[in-house]
C-alpha cells in the first residue's frame, strides 16, 4: 500500500483561516470548502487511492495563482496542482493538509500563430481541443495520450505525456516550445516562446515532466505540425510473440519509423475483439498494428516494405487498410483495449514500464511466470516502436488482499523492466504510484541531484510533496552534500 | 596554467573533488573546438578529459548509442554511417568558419548544438536520453536511461544539455539515433528578397511535404557558396519515390524553383550548418540569433539600419539568423545593445559566438535573464557546483 505523509495538525487547525484567506484572493465560488464539493477532487486516475483535500482553489488568472502561491509559501501550506485529474500515477492526488489548485478555469486558446506553427494556450485546455482548433487549417498537436478528450495540456506538460504517435513525432517535451510558470515564491517566469531553443539553462525542458513539483504552469506555447495528408495501417498477426518483436526490430533496422507501431498479446487481442469486432486474428499470439503516414507515394512504398518484412518474420496474417474507415477500425480495438480488458475483470491495474525492444521476449516470458505465481492474469498492450509496455493486471478489489497482490505484481514487473535495462515509467509519470520504487533505478547520490534541482525552485518543499521522491529532504543540508560523503543523511527524518 | 589529465572517470571525480576542496575553478576541455562559444573565461586550471572516450554500446535496432564524453564526433558519425543511421539533429562543425580542434559528443550535447534539420527533427536536447556525470563536489551520478521513452524523475538531460558543463561534467552519454534517409535533394529559389524568402520558407514548412531544412542566403552570403545572387533553399529527405513526389509538389506550389542534385545539396547544407556563408569570421563579431521566425526579416531591417556592413543569413525557416558585424561598426560592445534591442522586439534570444576574447569577457555572451530567472539560475548552479569548480563564468559573469 502506498502511504502519504501524515497531515500537519498545525495546518489543519488553521483551516478556517486558510479558507478565508484564499477567498480574499479568489472571489465567488472559486474556493471550495464544503465536503461534498471537495469530494469531487479526492482522487485522480489512480482511483484506488482517495484523500479529501483540505480546500480546493480554482483561480482564473495568473495574478490569482501568484497570490495563492505567495500566501501558501508564507504560511507553509502545501499545494497540489491539478488539470483534469487523469493522471494514472497519482500525480494530482490531493493532500489532507494541502490546497488543491485546480487549473480548470484556464481554458482559453489565446493565440493561433500559423506562420510560426505554434499556438499559445492556457493549461486547462484539453489536449484534443488544440488539434480541433487548428485542424481545419491542416495542422495538429502531435502528442496524443489516450485520455486526450479529457486530459489538459497543463497536465501533459506536468507529466510529459506521450501517446501512440510519439515514436515518430516525440513526447510533449519535444512539442512544447514555451511556458509561463509561477514559482512557489510567486515569481512569474517565461521560459522559451515562439522561437527555437532557450537561452541559458533549459528550464523549459526541466519543467516538462516535473509532475507539478517545481511550479504551476499558467500558459503554454505548443508546436503545431502540418497534418500528414494520409495514413494507412497494417494489421499483422503472429503465431509467436517473439517473432512479432523481431519484426518490429527489423522494420526499424530497415530505416522505417512508422507513425505508430502497437502490439497486443493474445489476451488483450481477445478482449479488444470481443469489444469492438475489428476483425482481429484470434488465432494469433501477438497482433501488431503498424501505421505509415505522409504523402500517398511514401505510404504505398513503405506499406509494401513493411508487408514484406512481416511475412519474412513469419506473420500468419497481414491486412492492409484500404479506407479511412478500415484504418480507424484497426485502431478501434487498440484504443479500446483498456476498457475492453476492464470487461473481463472487475478491476485492472495499468502498468507503464519501458524496456529495450530486444528484451521483449524474455520480459513477456518472465511476466507469464509471475502471473502464474501471483495467480493474477495479465494482458499486454505495448507501444512496440519505443519499447513502452502497458501490462494490465486483472484483479478483484472486493477479494481481500487481491489489490495488494496486484500492486506487488506490478512492482515486480517494473523491477524487471529496470533489471533488463529499462525504466520505471515511459509516459504515466512516477507520482505516488512508483515513488517507492525510485531507488531500484537510482542510488542515493542520483536522487540527491534530483533534489538539488527541486531545492532551487522550491526550498520549502511545498509544491506537490509526497510525489516522485521516496523521502523528505532538507534543502539546506543537501547543499552541504559533499561534506557528508559516505554518511547516511537525515536518519532522523520520517520516511513514508 | 596547470592541466590535469584524468585517465578515467574515477580520477576525474577525484580531481574535481580536490579542486572543490581548494576552491579552484576548472576549464573542462576535450576536443576544445568550442572554446570560442560562451564567455571567454580562463580558470587557473584545465581538466583535459580526452582519455574519457570510446563507444560503450551501440544498438542500431534500439535506435540508441552510448559513448563516453570525449569520443570524437567523427568516430560516432563513421560508426552510424556504417549502419545506415545518423544523428537526426545534424550536429554542425564550425571549424571552417572559426574554432579549432575536433568536436566531441560531450561538447555537442553540453552546447545543445543542432544543424539545419532542427526544423524537422529538433535540437540535440530532443535526442539526449541519459547520462552519467560528475557534479561540482566530485560525486558521480546518473539520470535518464537508455530507452527512448522515459519520464522517471525530472528530465535532467534537458538541464545538462546547453549547460556548457557548468552543472556537471558529463562522462557517459546515451543518445537517440535515427535511420539515414534513403534519398535527399534540394530546391533552390533564386533572387528573392528577405521578406519574400521567409514567406516562401513558411509556406513550404507549413505544407505537408515534410521539408527537412529551410534557409535563405542573401546575395553576399550566397556568393560565398558560389551563387550569383540571393538563394532560398529547401531540402527534402526520405524514400526515393517520396522525395520525387514532394519535389514536384513543392515546385508546383512555389513557382520559380529549380532542383539541386543530391551531391550539391549535401555540400550546400554542410556549408550552411558550418556557417560558411559568413566565413571567415576572424575579425568580426558573430551573433547567433533565434528570433520568432516570421519576425526575422523586420529584425534584420532594424539591424542593418544601424550596421550598414552587416552580413547575415537565415536558417530554420527564419528561426535562426547568423549575423556578422564588423568591429569597426559595432563599437566596444560588439553591437550588443542594438542587437539585443532588435531581438527583444522580435521575440527570441541572441548569443555572441565568435568575437575577440576581450569582448566575450566584458559583454554578456548569452541573453541576459530577468531578475527572478537569473536568481534561479544562480541557485541551480550553486546547488550542483557549490564551490564554483565547473567552467566558472562560462555562461554568466561571476559564477
Amino acid at each position: 500500500m502506498i502511504q502519504m505523509p501524515l497531515p500537519d495538525a498545525a495546518v489543519l487547525a488553521r483551516r478556517a483561516a486558510i479558507v478565508e484567506a484564499l477567498r480574499a484572493i479568489v472571489p465567488g465560488d472559486g474556493v471550495i470548502d464544503a465536503e461534498a464539493g471537495r469530494r469531487v477532487y479526492e482522487s485522480d486516475g489512480l482511483t484506488a487511492y482517495r484523500t479529501l483535500p483540505m480546500v480546493v482553489a480554482l483561480p482564473e488568472t495568473t495574478a490569482q495563482v501568484v497570490e495563492i502561491l505567495r500566501y501558501c509559501n508564507r504560511e507553509g501550506i502545501k499545494v497540489v496542482p491539478r488539470g483534469a485529474g487523469t493522471s494514472l500515477s497519482g500525480g494530482a492526488h490531493p493532500l489532507a493538509d494541502g490546497v488543491l489548485l485546480g487549473m480548470g478555469k484556464f481554458k482559453k486558446i489565446l493565440e493561433i500563430d500559423l506562420p510560426n506553427r505554434c499556438a499559445v494556450v492556457q493549461p486547462g485546455v484539453t489536449n484534443l481541443a488544440i488539434t480541433q482548433a487548428v485542424q481545419n487549417d491542416g495542422f495538429y498537436f502531435a502528442p496524443d495520450p489516450s485520455s486526450q478528450i479529457a486530459c489538459t495540456i497543463g497536465g501533459n506538460v506536468g507529466e510529459n505525456s506521450g501517446g501512440v504517435h510519439c515514436l515518430k513525432y516525440g513526447l510533449t517535451t519535444n512539442n512544447v516550445i514555451g511556458v509561463e510558470i509561477v514559482t512557489i515564491e510567486g515569481d512569474v517566469l517565461r521560459l522559451g516562446g515562439k522561437h527555437a531553443d532557450v537561452s541559458g539553462y533549459d528550464l523549459l525542458g526541466v519543467i516538462v515532466g516535473s509532475e507539478g513539483l517545481l511550479g504551476v504552469v499558467t500558459e503554454i506555447t505548443v508546436r503545431l505540425l502540418p497534418r500528414p495528408p494520409g495514413a494507412r495501417a497494417l494489421l499483422i498477426g503472429f503465431p509467436d510473440i517473439g517473432q512479432a518483436g523481431d519484426c518490429v526490430a527489423a522494420i526499424i533496422a530497415a530505416g522505417i519509423i512508422p507513425g505508430g507501431m502497437e502490439m497486443m498479446d493474445r489476451l488483450a487481442t481477445e478482449a479488444a475483439e470481443a469489444f469492438v469486432h475489428a476483425g482481429y486474428p484470434l488465432d494469433a499470439e501477438a497482433v501488431l498494428i503498424v501505421e505509415l503516414d505522409g504523402i500517398e507515394a511514401e505510404i504505398a512504398h513503405l506499406v509494401a516494405r513493411v508487408e514484406t518484412i512481416a511475412l519474412a518474420f513469419g506473420a500468419s496474417s497481414c491486412r492492409i487498410s484500404h479506407s479511412e474507415e478500415e484504418r480507424l477500425l484497426f485502431w478501434a480495438g487498440r484504443k479500446a483495449a483498456f476498457p475492453a480488458v476492464g470487461r473481463m475483470s472487475p478491476d485492472y491495474y495499468c502498468m507503464d514500464g519501458t524496456i529495450p525492444r530486444a528484451q521483449l521476449g524474455p520480459v513477456l516470458r518472465r511476466m507469464e511466470q509471475m502471473s502464474a505465481e501471483y495467480g493474477l492474469r495479465v494482458a499486454n498492450v505495448f507501444h512496440a516502436g519505443d519499447g513502452n509496455l502497458h501490462p494490465l493486471i486483472l484483479y478483484d478489489a472486493n477479494k481481500p488482499g487481491e489489490m495488494e497482490q496486484a500492486e506487488e505484481f506490478g512492482n515486480d514487473i517494473l523491477r524487471l523492466c529496470v533489471e533488463v535495462g529499462g525504466v520505471l515509467t515511459g509516459e504515466h509519470g512516477v507520482g505516488i504510484e512508483k515513488r517507492d520504487l525510485m531507488p531500484t533505478m537510482f542510488n542515493k547520490t542520483d536522487l540527491d541531484q534530483q533534489q538539488l534541482l527541486k531545492c532551487a525552485f522550491d526550498p520549502g518543499g511545498l509544491m506537490n510533496p509526497g510525489k516522485v521522491f521516496p523521502q523528505l529532504c532538507k534543502c539546506a543540508e543537501l547543499g552541504r552534500v559533499h561534506v557528508h560523503q559516505g554518511q547516511t543523511r537525515f536518519a532522523d527524518l520520517p520516511r513514508f | 596554467m596547470r592541466a590535469f589529465e584524468p585517465g578515467d572517470i574515477a580520477q576525474a571525480a577525484e580531481m574535481i573533488a580536490a579542486a572543490a576542496a581548494e576552491g579552484q575553478g576548472l576549464e573542462i576541455l576535450a576536443g576544445g573546438s568550442k572554446r570560442r562559444y560562451g564567455r571567454a573565461t580562463r580558470p587557473p586550471r584545465q581538466l583535459l578529459i580526452s582519455a574519457i572516450r570510446g563507444v560503450v554500446d551501440y544498438e542500431p535496432s534500439e535506435l540508441r548509442l552510448t559513448a563516453l564524453a570525449a569520443t570524437p564526433m567523427a568516430e560516432i558519425e563513421n560508426l552510424l554511417q556504417g549502419a545506415g543511421q545518423m544523428l537526426a539533429f545534424e550536429p554542425v562543425h564550425w571549424r571552417a568558419a572559426f574554432g579549432e580542434g575536433a568536436p566531441t559528443l560531450g561538447g555537442v550535447i553540453a552546447c545543445n548544438l543542432a544543424g539545419p534539420r532542427r526544423v524537422r527533427a529538433g535540437a540535440a536536447r530532443d535526442h539526449f536520453l541519459g547520462f552519467a556525470a560528475i557534479n561540482g563536489s566530485g560525486e558521480i551520478w546518473k539520470a535518464g536511461g537508455k530507452v527512448v521513452k522515459n519520464v522517471t524523475g525530472y528530465d535532467m538531460c534537458k538541464l545538462q544539455c546547453g549547460a556548457f558543463g557548468t552543472l556537471s561534467l558529463l562522462t557517459e552519454l546515451t543518445i537517440r539515433v535515427m535511420p539515414k534517409p534513403e534519398a535527399s535533394c534540394s530546391l533552390i529559389f533564386p533572387g528573392l528578397s528577405d521578406d519574400d524568402a521567409i514567406i516562401l520558407l513558411t509556406q513550404a514548412l507549413n505544407s505537408p511535404y515534410e521539408v527537412s531544412a529551410a534557409a535563405h542566403l542573401p546575395a553576399a552570403a550566397a556568393a560565398r557558396c558560389g551563387f550569383a545572387g540571393a538563394v532560398t533553399v529547401l531540402r527534402l529527405e526520405g524514400p526515393k519515390p517520396s522525395t520525387a513526389f514532394r519535389e514536384e509538389a513543392l515546385l508546383n506550389l512555389l513557382p520559380g524553383g529549380e532542383s539541386l542534385g543530391e551531391e550539391k545539396s549535401v555540400q550546400l547544407w554542410q556549408a550552411i550548418g558550418a556557417v560558411q556563408p559568413l566565413a571567415p569570421v576572424a575579425e568580426t563579431c558573430l551573433w547567433r540569433i533565434c528570433p520568432t521566425p516570421s519576425a526575422s526579416p523586420s529584425m534584420l531591417r532594424d539591424l542593418t539600419a544601424s550596421f550598414g556592413g552587416a552580413e547575415y543569413f537565415y536558417d530554420w525557416g527564419g528561426g535562426l539568423v547568423w549575423l556578422s558585424l564588423s568591429l569597426d561598426e559595432t563599437g566596444p560592445d560588439g553591437g550588443a545593445a542594438i542587437v539585443r534591442k532588435a531581438v527583444a522586439k522580435a521575440g527570441g534570444h541572441a548569443t555572441l559566438i565568435a568575437a575577440p576574447e576581450q569582448l566575450r569577457h566584458s559583454q554578456a555572451v548569452f541573453e541576459p535573464e530577468p531578475a527572478p530567472l537569473a536568481a534561479l539560475t544562480r541557485r541551480i548552479k550553486a546547488n550542483f557546483d557549490p564551490c564554483g569548480v565547473l567552467n566558472p563564468g562560462r555562461m554568466q559573469e561571476g559564477f
